[in-house]
């Protein structure tokens, strides 16, 4: 086995180029570029991170946007619903002033018209009277000879219509 | 036995520094091929940036990896010792994967390091010793009560520490000779069925097919066996630094 049989002629270079190496493994690579590489994976890690929460906040603030938005659509979808309730209630209620107002013309008109007609109706009998009286008062002196007073012919008439 | 023998190369067998001999051998030489290996790994891993390539991708995984180990085992003060235990994985792991490098079929071989205790000491020893560093000087003498776990009667206060402290000085052996062992045998495998394959072939054409062809087969199995023992081994050197390293930070 050479690593006993030489080990009285090899064991100082064994020794002195294992801590050379090792040495150089340790003092260039180990501390002068691993804790490079380490701080750029840190730094990596810490821009994700930071991307992440960015991205994070920005979610968040379009969230709360869009909660505000819709609060205000909801807001101005009531309002216009409101004012058209309103002004639906304002346009029946003027309706109903008109009709209102228009029903009682036109029943005036027509209580006029009535009473109008009441009257024309009135004189028209009355003159129909008259006429059947004087009508009467003829055929009676024509018939019995008879002189019957205008009055007691109205009379008649009036007690037969 | 070949594949383990430590050769001065490039006649440098005469270097020393105060009587003790630092040739440049084969085993050096991978050492640092493995060191210039993770370099290049990482450095071409540090484009740095915002969206990673892949081999970015493939850099910020092991570091990634080390961490998660770390944070797991030691808690928020492990990130201290990331570049420490993650060295040591990346040394174990590029040095058991290139000693695994199939070169014989160019007609070099590869060396695997990690297959010599002189080598595997010296990085159990470190961790070791940062494991110490890190107790003492976190906790001071109080450090030592490491050694009395939670709930122990108070009549076996004579026995128990010692277990916990043979168990704790035990600690640099088995970290190194595991690593050693797993790596020599996985290697010394390969090498005992690859010459089953040529000894039966050489006996003739009947002996090859019987037991030649299925050690071949074995071989292959075993080679994917290996590369996954290469990782767990150095996954397994790191969890358990990073295990000692939580007693020193935490005290139990």
């Amino acid at each position: 086995m050479p690593q006993i049989a030489q080990l009285a002629a090899t064991y100082s270079s064994q020794i002195f180029w294992m801590l050379l190496t090792f040495g150089f493994v340790f003092f260039v690579i180990g501390l002068g570029m691993v804790p490079k590489v380490q701080s750029t994976v840190d730094a990596r890690d810490k821009k994700i991170a930071d991307d992440l929460d960015a991205a994070k906040a920005s979610s968040a603030a379009a969230d709360a946007l869009e909660a505000d938005w819709r609060a205000k659509e909801n807001a101005a979808r009531s309002d216009a619903q409101a004012r058209l309730a309103a002004a639906k209630a304002d346009a029946a209620k003027d309706r109903e002033a008109r009709l209102a107002a228009a029903d009682a013309a036109i029943g005036e008109k027509l209580a006029a018209a009535e009473a109008q007609i009441e009257a024309g109706r009135g004189k028209a009998l009355g003159e129909i009277e008259a006429v059947a009286a004087e009508a009467a008062t003829d055929i009676v002196r024509r018939l019995a000879g008879a002189e019957v007073s205008s009055d007691a012919a109205l009379q008649a008439v009036k007690a037969v219509i | 036995m070949h594949q383990f023998t430590i050769e001065p190369m490039f006649g440098t067998d005469h270097w020393a520094i105060g009587g003790y001999n630092i040739a440049f051998t084969n085993s050096a030489m991978w050492m640092v091929l493995a060191a210039v290996v993770i370099w290049a790994f990482v450095a071409l891993g540090m484009k740095r940036q915002l969206v990673p390539g892949r081999w970015q991708m493939a850099v910020e995984t092991m570091t990634g990896f080390i961490d998660n180990l770390l944070s797991a085992n030691v808690g928020p003060e492990g990130k201290k010792f990331v570049p420490y235990v993650f060295s040591l994985f990346m040394f174990i792991l590029c040095a058991n994967l290139l000693g695994l490098l199939p070169l014989g079929v160019i007609g070099s071989h590869a060396f695997t390091f990690t297959s010599h205790f002189t080598a595997t000491g010296v990085l159990a020893i470190l961790s070791f010793s940062i494991v110490l560093i890190v107790g003492f000087a976190r906790h001071g003498f109080h450090f030592f009560s490491l050694f009395v776990p939670h709930g122990t009667p108070g009549w076996l206060l004579w026995l128990i520490p010692v277990i916990e402290l043979v168990s704790f000085l035990v600690r640099p052996f088995s970290l190194g000779l595991r690593l050693f062992v797993a790596m020599m045998a996985g290697h010394i495998l390969l090498e005992v069925l690859s010459s089953f394959v040529i000894n039966s072939a050489n006996a003739g054409p009947g002996w090859g097919l019987m037991i030649g062809v299925p050690s071949f087969l074995l071989m292959i199995g075993i080679s994917a066996l290996e590369l996954l023992v290469a990782v767990i081994q150095a996954y397994v050197f790191a969890l358990l630094t990073s295990l000692y390293i939580n007693d020193a930070v935490n005290l139990h």
